[in-house]
């Protein structure tokens, strides 16, 4: 009986050592985020189909991350169609402007996903001091380069960054 | 009996060797991440802003600091943070000064459940009967010292639950000098929960907390209760391209330093309506406070121990002299609104030129709430009282704050780009900041932001503004010059002028220089110059801070 107990225990250890799920990112952080109509979905759930994804952190008293995400919006269509990044902008807006986000994002007329991390959970998650603070995350899930700050033109590095990524090579620069 | 000793040996080995693979499987899991950074500063005496060597009495050096670790593995995570105030930067409370480990937890993560025990940040709802967080560049931090636990049965509905202790400056828990908080909070999305609401234009989230701080009676005058629960409902109901987003908040009886020790129940209501479409977002929001400061300790008068977050509903200006006059939220009593417009003229329109042009209008005033007597014999806010009765739909005469600001953003072409803004605002300073009997600033306020590309990489960009008023400090002009070098390099010098004050001694210049450097997520600044007394404000928690002169250092970086 006790042999078939500790055949059951690590049995389910082996077992549960192979279940992982498929369509996450484990090496994210598991944190649960908004949707900007209020729907939570969490961080690892977002994927790319194995193309590079950048993940910006934003507010709408940061002057600098409006000037960033105009940017990024300005090239988004010609970056996708060049390399199929996906970009998700994450709102670190508190409750005192959480409600402001959407119609400010329709206003501006963005073309790529903002959600919302109202008590910055996710930002603590991703280590993230200041904003902006981008991240750049390849295909397979890992973040392989992130800046702080947004000068006229870092958009351009950026892309660069994007391209290698996307053809699999690697960075040397993180 | 042989055998059963050879089947055993082989499972151990079998498991071993699997519980090998197993631990190798983990430890690839395995990250450690971090960050650090480094706020420094030097003072040196300034005549013209009143500081002197004995003034500054040996305090020459301030130095905030931290150091943040996090550890995962899988399911597992552990984290700490390190913090020093040495001695704590000037305007920063002074009961940060020291070092330590104030914030540490482990936690385990799994899709339905999640446990964390030790420090943590929580938020039910909008956060109106509980919101622990941090504010780094404000000193702020009221983390949960306890045990916190979700809950998601089944997609579509989440259960937490929280039990603690709250830190103050380098305390986490003081006893009988302390209380002790408990909540319990539910949150159910309607479209995720019903099948046949999955694909429905009309999204629901339902959400309700209930909250209970327990601190002791040793009060010698009043019986006070040491049991103060509160409760709070929530929706969020989108329609198309309309959204509805609405808290009620209700709280026992808290009698406190805040709110004059008086009996009155406290509550809270916010709710707000947005209409959004491709170029275009609408944006009305009002808000109600009726004595509602919820702390855990209700001795407390600073800035701390706070369960109860009240978002202010100004908008955060975020120029030199636009945010000169921040609001913050009145917790005995205020009631609000906003509207907010915001507007893209598409790009090819005669207007729009090539590229659109950003508009955005915003308008938001708050006055108090009406007080009346609970009873002919008894003064309004009466300590020991009921305190006061109050309509909920009606507004005091009282304005508090009133701002309407437009504000344009437009690129020409590749090279120019601007935003201006124009604003009037009126801030009752007497009340926010408590000067009593000082008038009421009517202020106008324009800001014209300009950028310059020389290349691709290199641009400069200039900061003119102007704040006109006859009360307080009066006249202010402010031009700011930048120089960036992407990705890394930035050069700049502001002067803030004081031209119109009354006191002619006084009609300073605020002169700093400042350069950084960033290298992927590692940046430096150094600035050197005069610092303007005045309040620094983020997500709703003011701090005060003294004029200063001198050097000032900041280094963060992550990994």
């Amino acid at each position: 009986m006790k042999n078939f107990i500790i055949a059951g225990i690590f049995s389910f250890l082996v077992l549960a050592s192979f279940s992982q799920n498929e369509s996450k990112n484990t090496n994210l952080p598991s944190v649960n985020i908004k949707t900007l109509d209020g729907q939570t979905v969490n961080f690892q759930s977002l994927t790319n189909n194995g193309k590079p994804m950048i993940v910006s952190f934003w507010a709408l008293w940061c002057k600098p991350c409006k000037k960033e995400l105009d940017a990024f919006n300005e090239n988004y269509e010609d970056w996708q169609e060049e390399t199929g990044v996906k970009i998700y902008a994450i709102s670190i807006d508190d409750a005192r402007s959480t409600a402001k986000v959407m119609p400010f994002v329709s206003g501006k007329d963005w073309e790529f996903d903002v959600l919302l991390d109202p008590n910055s959970d996710l930002k603590r998650a991703m280590n993230v001091n200041m904003i902006p603070h981008t991240f750049l995350i390849d295909g397979n899930g890992e973040i392989v380069y992130q800046h702080t700050s947004y000068y006229e033109g870092s958009e351009f590095e950026l892309f660069e960054l994007v391209k290698k990524v996307a053809k699999g090579e690697s960075i040397s620069e993180k | 009996m042989r055998k059963r000793s050879i089947s055993l040996l082989l499972l151990v080995l079998l498991s071993v060797l699997s519980l090998k693979a197993q631990v190798g499987n983990v430890l690839d899991q395995s990250q450690v991440h971090g960050s650090f950074q480094v706020d420094g500063q030097y003072y040196q005496p300034d005549e013209a802003l009143g500081i002197t060597d004995s003034l500054l009495n040996g305090h020459r050096v301030g130095l905030n600091g931290f150091g943040n670790i996090i550890y995962t593995l899988g399911k597992f995570s552990a984290g700490l943070r390190y913090e020093a105030y040495l001695s704590p930067i000037a305007g920063f409370d002074p009961a940060l000064d020291g070092n330590g480990f104030p914030y540490m937890y482990v936690s385990y993560t799994d899709d339905k459940f999640s446990i964390t025990a030790g420090s943590f940040y929580e938020q039910f709802g909008n956060g109106l009967v509980l919101r622990s967080y941090e504010e780094w560049t404000l000193g702020y931090d009221n983390a949960l010292n306890g045990v916190r636990l979700i809950y998601q049965p089944i997609r579509g509905l989440i259960i937490k639950g929280v039990y603690g202790s709250q830190r103050k400056f380098w305390d986490k828990y003081v006893k009988n000098g302390r209380g002790i908080v408990r909540g319990l909070d539910g949150e159910m999305n309607f479209n995720e929960l019903f099948a046949s609401m999955a694909d429905s234009k009309l999204r629901v989230v339902l959400g309700g907390s209930m909250v209970s701080k327990y601190q002791i009676d040793a009060n010698p005058i009043y019986k006070l209760p040491e049991n103060v629960a509160s409760f709070a409902g929530r929706a969020n109901i989108g329609f198309g391209k309309f959204n509805l987003s609405t808290e009620y908040a209700y709280k026992i009886n808290d009698p406190s330093a805040i709110n004059n020790y008086i009996y009155k129940d406290g509550e809270a209501f916010l709710a707000s309506l947005s209409y959004s479409t491709k170029g275009l977002g609408l944006f009305a929001q009002v808000k109600r406070i009726d004595n509602f400061s919820y702390k855990s300790d209700r001795d407390v008068t600073v800035n701390a121990l706070d369960i109860s977050y009240l978002p202010p509903i100004s908008e955060t200006h975020a120029y030199a002299l636009t945010s000169m006059y921040p609001y913050a939220t009145q917790p005995n009593g205020e009631i609000g609104f906003q509207f907010l417009l915001n507007y893209k003229v598409p790009k090819k329109s005669k207007l729009g030129g090539k590229y659109g042009m950003g508009i955005a209008i915003e308008y938001s005033q708050i006055n108090d709430i009406v007080r009346n007597q609970v009873d002919d014999t008894t003064f309004i806010n009466q300590k020991g009282t009921l305190g006061y009765t109050s309509d909920f739909f009606k507004l005091g005469n009282h304005v508090f704050w009133r701002d309407l600001n437009i504000t344009i953003d437009k690129k020409f072409n590749r090279k120019w780009k601007a935003i201006i803004q124009y604003m009037y605002q009126t801030y009752d300073i007497a009340t926010i900041e408590g000067h009593p009997g000082e008038p009421v600033v009517s202020s106008r306020i324009a800001v014209a932001d300009i950028t310059y590309k020389f290349t691709s990489r290199k641009s400069l960009r200039a900061e003119i503004q102007g704040l006109w008023t006859k009360e307080d400090m009066g006249d202010w002009a402010a031009l700011l010059l930048e120089y960036t070098v992407s990705p890394h390099w930035f050069v700049s010098i502001t002067d803030q002028y004081n031209y119109g004050n009354p006191i002619k001694t006084d009609q300073i210049h605020y002169f700093s220089v400042a350069g950084g450097y960033t290298r992927a997520t590692t940046r430096f600044q150094v600035s050197y110059g005069r610092q303007r007394e005045g309040i620094v404000c983020i997500g709703g928690v003011c701090r005060q801070v003294p004029a200063a002169s001198g050097l000032s250092l900041s280094v963060s970086t992550n990994f």
